[in-house]
């Protein structure tokens, strides 16, 4: 195996090769990916029914709803998420460097066990009830200082490939992939300054209190959502969605003024989580146009993403992956432009602290993020393991339709219930009196938490289909085949 | 490794010349409708800007602020509604009660100040709730079911330190404070189920018996009927706050219990608080004063 230099050098002699690039620590994330996909959805799924029943809480406190849900917004986000993100971004970053990962073999290992470890702990944590209180950064003092380490490391591992590349300019994959891992640093340090009350206790307090603590957090809550999941994901689009299509990137200019654009004014949009709050008014005001200016930037991708597939349309019939990364552009477009409606905040008013919250996100985080990242695993699967065909299109395609039919009921479900559940909680009756005691509201949510508990499992299932249909494409071929076949690769 | 821009056959565009892992773009110009777009975002935010409060110690053109506009909101509602709260506080409790139109009013005040304020430990139909939550909706009142009772318990509260006309009382714990055995305990018990008729151990509940008429008849009444006046739960029934089988009995006697409740008077208006007395009077067990 040769090293970086020596990987350049033979690039330049024409000599490049593909076992040059690190891919073991690569397929790995791979895996990751998906057992944490089905992990967090599964959990999902738990916290979901929990709300429609709430005897399935068990009564325990380590399988309450208040302990689970950060278990599993951690595991679909971070875990999840975060898999697919270092998969794709380490094997973006070298195709499209042709260089090959700085720090070689033993960075992406330390990459990958870092950041399983991180998991791990983090998990381990909620459930024992171990945790900061706020929202996405939970993990206490001790996770956080060792994701530092593993987060550090992963910048340098992808910067210095990008430093070392072979290609005259960087790719907008790359752009999006190095914004996300800057701005996530920063973030996290950020939002996570805290003092431990001794050097053996797990539990720290923040240096921000009251609402400039608010205020940060949803700095980093909002980026998270801006950087890790929108930025970092917009990487994946931009190499996948080329490649599945076989088509050149719509728009260099638009790349260019929507990555600006949207790097900039994302960062300034964290106060519409805090709309009627302590919050001063100028600062909601700021963080309401903010978003609304950010309406384009973030719909500039989509068009990137949508047009580039003009003259290869046709290939949505036949290959299932590029539907997923399609439909994912889609979700994304529809998302990103809720996102500023919820925003105004006389709409926010209504939809603040209601269940159209979780729609939103849902559809974001399972239509946009979940789709992205099967698209891409589809595509790149078989290709880790020097597959040339998916086990089964059929199983993808099934895995497509019965995770879309368990997003719209999803969507809809939580659509409803919280447009309904903010009309419920603002109505007066003939006298001046609230029309409904807030238990009412509850109750008359519960046809919908069935509902999105169905939605759910619908999505679940799917994800079980595309592990399966993935492990049938990967698994060494069994010793009963013809041995006429050549052996190529020997 | 393309250099030279190539026309791209398809979209008849040029790309740019780059190319990355086989991955080309196209050099098409911004999409006049997204860029227009985008100007008039940052147009309306421009406009907002100047409108509302937008940059530290600034307040707008409009003069608008979050805090003015609840306040508006809330006196307008106060004032629709002062009227007839008004008719409320004058009103007393009996006439609340027996006067229509006021009846209709403080049952729908009081059903949705219920909702918000007590369904919490009393269930959403005051139904109660194990664990020391009585049910209002029947005849087994601790401190006395008559409007006024009801009215002083919602105002002052339970054993709420803070209000000095708190509804007050406290029970021995006679295993801890050692003023029984453990075995004295049991024969207590033992008499209790019996005044339910529930007795399994005829000579511990005779034992009990005396015990229980130097300790317990102070408060409960000789044949362990309650009394309202401490709050003290009539035995002889089967309505049971903390539970009613011996495990539950002994704990009670053991180490007692101090239910408590909080002294409304202090959060509601008097006008929501005789709303709620008439409300709660109403759910089933309302008794005459």
């Amino acid at each position: 195996m040769p090293d970086g230099g020596q990987a350049l050098r033979l690039a330049a002699a024409g000599g490049w090769r593909q076992d040059s690039y690190v891919d073991g620590p690569i397929r790995a994330m791979a895996v990751a990916t998906i057992f944490w996909g089905i992990v967090g959805f599964l959990v999902g799924v738990v916290i979901a029914s929990q709300l429609a029943f709430p005897l399935l809480n068990l009564d325990l406190e380590w399988t309450t709803f208040g302990r689970l849900r950060p278990l599993h917004t951690s595991a679909v986000i971070f875990a999840f998420g975060g898999n697919a993100l270092l998969c794709t971004s380490l094997y973006v970053v070298q195709r499209t460097c042709r260089a090959r990962l700085f720090g070689g073999e033993e960075m992406g290992w330390f990459l990958f066990a870092g950041y399983q470890f991180f998991i791990v702990m983090a998990a381990v944590g909620y459930l024992l009830g171990v945790t900061q209180g706020k929202e996405y950064a939970e993990p206490e003092w001790y996770v956080d200082l060792w994701l530092v380490v593993v987060w550090v490391s992963y910048l340098v591992a992808f910067g210095g490939t990008i430093l070392r590349r072979a290609e005259p300019h960087i790719y907008v994959a790359n752009w999006f992939f190095l914004a996300f891992i800057i701005t996530v640093a920063l973030l996290h340090i950020g939002n996570n300054v805290a003092l431990p009350l001794t050097i053996g206790h797990a539990k720290s307090y923040g240096l921000a209190s009251g609402v400039q603590d608010a205020m940060i957090q949803w700095w980093y809550g909002h980026n998270a959502v801006g950087f890790f999941l929108t930025a970092g994901f917009l990487g994946i689009m931009y190499y996948f969605i080329p490649k599945q299509a076989e088509r050149p990137v719509y728009s260099y200019r638009l790349s260019i003024v929507h990555f600006w654009s949207l790097i900039f004014l994302y960062i300034w949009a964290g106060p519409h989580h805090l709309h009627y709050t302590a919050l001063p008014d100028w600062a909601q005001t700021l963080g309401m146009v903010f978003s609304i200016m950010l309406w384009m930037p973030s719909w500039g991708g989509m068009i990137n993403g949508l047009m580039t597939l003009s003259g290869a349309w046709d290939k949505l019939r036949t290959d299932p992956g590029l539907r997923f990364s399609v439909a994912a552009v889609g979700f994304y477009a529809m998302a990103t432009f809720e996102g500023p409606v919820m925003s105004v905040k006389a709409v926010n008013a209504l939809s603040h602290y209601t269940d159209w919250t979780i729609g939103h996100v849902h559809s974001g985080a399972l239509g946009w993020n979940g789709f992205i990242t099967f698209g891409a695993l589809y595509w790149l699967v078989p290709r880790l393991w020097g597959k040339t065909e998916l086990y089964s299109k059929k199983l993808a395609e099934w895995h497509f339709w019965i995770a879309t039919l368990g997003i719209v009921l999803y969507i809809t479900a939580m659509w409803v219930s919280g447009i309904m559940q903010g009309l419920m909680w603002r109505s007066y009756d003939a006298m001046g009196f609230l029309q409904y005691s807030f238990v009412e509201t509850v109750a008359a949510m519960h046809p919908y938490y069935v509902i999105r508990m169905l939605g759910g499992v619908l999505y679940l299932s799917g994800a079980v289909l595309m592990a399966y249909n993935l492990w049938r494409t990967v698994r060494p071929a069994p010793a009963a085949l013809p041995a006429s076949q050549p052996l190529a690769a020997e | 490794m393309a250099s030279t821009p190539e026309k791209d056959a398809v979209s008849g565009r040029e790309t740019t010349g780059h190319e990355w892992d086989g991955i080309r773009e196209l050099n098409t110009p911004l999409p006049r409708w997204w860029l227009y777009s985008f100007y008039a975002c940052i147009a309306f935010a421009a406009l907002w800007v100047v409108l509302y409060p937008a940059l530290p110690f600034s307040t707008g053109l409009t003069g608008w602020t979050a805090r003015g506009s609840i306040g508006e909101e809330l006196a307008r509602h106060a004032a629709e509604q002062e009227p007839r709260l008004a008719a409320i506080r004058e009103a007393t409790l009996e006439e609340i009660r027996s006067e229509p139109a006021l009846r209709a009013y403080a049952m729908a005040g009081g059903r949705v100040a219920f909702g918000n304020n007590c369904a919490a430990c009393h269930g959403a139909g005051g139904q109660g709730a194990p664990g020391g939550f009585p049910s209002l909706a029947d005849d087994d009142w601790l401190w006395g079911g008559s409007l006024s009772a009801i009215e002083a318990t919602i105002r002052h509260g339970i054993r709420t330190p803070e209000d000095d006309q708190a509804r007050t009382s406290m029970m021995p714990r006679f295993l801890a404070d050692g003023m029984l055995k453990a075995s004295q305990v049991n024969d207590v018990a033992e008499h209790v189920l019996d005044l339910s008729g529930r007795a399994t151990d005829r000579a511990a509940a005779a034992r009990g018996a005396a015990l229980f008429a130097e300790n317990c008849a102070a408060c409960h009444g000789d044949r362990g009927t309650g009394n309202r006046e401490m709050g003290a739960p009539n035995l002889a029934d089967q309505v049971w706050l903390y539970g009613g089988d011996k495990r539950a009995i002994v704990q009670s006697i053991a180490y007692a219990r101090v239910g408590v409740m909080p002294a409304w008077g202090q959060r509601l208006d008097t006008a929501v608080i005789k709303m709620l007395a008439v409300y709660v009077h109403a759910l089933g067990g309302g008794e005459a004063e």
